[in-house]
């Protein structure tokens, strides 16, 4: 029988390995961690267990590799199924919670993206957007969350994941834009909702360190600039 | 299993509107089609799915779902006494769900690049529809072991998944002479397609080639008029 070792593949920097150690987390899974180094070359290891995106994070577990972090998330609730639940147990629930889940990586993330990457009008615009997006997530959590103090309900769950291991990029964004995105004035829901997110023992050690993060941006921003460039 | 409060905003040429259709007929759970012009945006295509205004929408009474696997996938959850369309081990739902992730974040959008691409452009989106493919071969191969679908005996998510691209795949083989079910390339989904056709959940919610080109052919020639 394969050993039921559980490793993750993951980056310090990566919103999406940061949700599976969420989840590793709130299932009080022990797991070994091993950082890729996004600006260096991929490891062997990485190829391997992910040829497809060949990206962060890669579950492994009993020796089988797993990628794309909202699969990683689904796996480990219904493998550590005793644990506190990540997904909703309604059916319904758990569409939505996915729905939401899906709009942030397809749609919203991509405006996030550009607004760190670009300058000019196009981080305007895309800034511009990302706010828009917000607001309709704070709609969603007053329909989600029930009243509650997270989309999960008591506890945080899918959708408070997959939103909340954005917080730290999202900051990145408003300062990079001299902007306010999550703010008590626009979205006063999900500005509390944020400071609870983060505050979550689940969450805490795994959060990025934002100064850390901004640094890590501009040197990703210059590294888009030059190969536009050429 | 009689369900009349089922209903499915969508058309019949849609790949995700199939997907849809199949899951609520492996579940034996009635339910009345809408149909929506997907390139019309009608005040009820906005009002059921507001954030991306697309086809399908299922309404299961008073409840509304969008995104065709999520609605697959609610279909799973809700009608438990039906056959399962996810498998039960969660490695193995673990991959269903990754491959199907990959038709609609990877796969099946090169077919919209290849509407447009002409020349040189034309061949690297076919060249890479191919690879795709092969991709999936070797999927059909692991999650299949050795049965007739990728769910198993029986149709499952993945077949449900890929099941409404094939109508559209089979047009671009007809239409751009591109062989993308060639046998000696992909045997194993070659045989797949052939066995969808006789599968009593799909074979009738499968899109026939011939006229989804008639159906490209007249929507090409309503938007080059519209442009002009």
């Amino acid at each position: 029988m394969a050993s039921d070792k559980v490793k993750l593949m993951g980056a310090w920097q990566s919103p999406y390995a940061m949700r599976a150690r969420i989840a590793l987390n709130i299932k009080s899974v022990e797991y070994e961690y091993e950082e890729e180094d996004l600006l260096g070359n991929k490891s062997d290891l990485l190829l391997k267990s992910n040829p497809v995106y060949k990206k962060v994070p890669v579950l492994i577990h009993a020796d089988r590799p797993l990628p794309e972090s909202l699969l990683i998330l689904h796996y480990i609730d219904e493998v550590w199924a005793s644990g506190p639940a990540i997904l909703p147990s309604d059916p319904y629930d758990r569409a939505i919670a996915r729905f939401w889940a899906a709009y942030v990586d397809d749609k919203w993330f991509l405006h996030l993206r550009a607004s760190v990457l670009l300058e000019g009008e196009g981080a305007k615009s895309a800034t511009e957007e990302i706010g828009e997006g917000l607001v309709l997530l704070e709609e969603a959590f007053t329909m989600c969350g029930k009243g509650h103090k997270f989309f999960g309900g008591e506890r945080i769950g899918y959708l408070d994941i997959a939103l909340g291991s954005f917080l730290g990029w999202i900051r990145v964004a408003e300062q990079r834009n001299n902007a306010s995105l999550i703010h008590e004035s626009k979205t006063p829901k999900l500005s509390q909702w944020a400071q609870r997110f983060c505050a979550d023992v689940a969450v805490k050690d795994v959060m990025h360190p934002t100064d850390r993060l901004f640094e890590f941006a501009q040197v990703l921003a210059a590294k888009h600039k030059a190969s536009r460039e050429n | 299993m009689v369900t009349s409060n089922v209903k499915v905003l969508g058309a019949w040429p849609s790949p995700f509107v199939s997907r849809v259709r199949m899951a609520l007929k492996v579940k034996s759970v009635d339910y009345e089609l809408i149909e929506a012009n997907p390139h019309e945006k009608t005040e009820l295509l906005i009002k059921s799915n507001p954030v991306h205004k697309k086809i399908p929408v299922l309404f299961h009474g008073e409840k509304r779902i969008c995104e065709s696997l999520i609605i697959v996938q609610y279909i799973d959850e809700v009608w438990t006494d039906g056959p399962n369309i996810l498998p039960s081990d969660p490695y193995d739902r673990a991959i269903a769900r990754f491959w199907a992730a990959y038709i609609d974040e990877k796969w099946f959008p090169l077919f919209q690049l290849l509407r447009d691409a002409q020349g040189e452009e034309r061949r690297a989106v076919v060249q890479k529809i191919s690879e795709g493919l092969s991709l999936l071969e070797g999927a059909f191969v692991d999650c299949s072991k050795g049965k007739a679908f990728f769910g198993g005996n029986n149709v499952g998510y993945l077949d449900i998944a890929l099941a409404g691209c094939v109508g559209w795949t089979r047009a671009c083989d007809i239409l751009l002479g591109a062989k993308f079910l060639d046998e000696t390339k992909i045997p194993h989904l070659v045989g797949w397609v052939e066995r969808l056709y006789s599968d009593s959940s799909v074979k009738d919610l499968m899109p026939d080639p011939h006229i989804l080109i008639e159906l490209y052919k007249k929507f090409r020639a309503m938007s080059e008029a519209a442009s002009e």
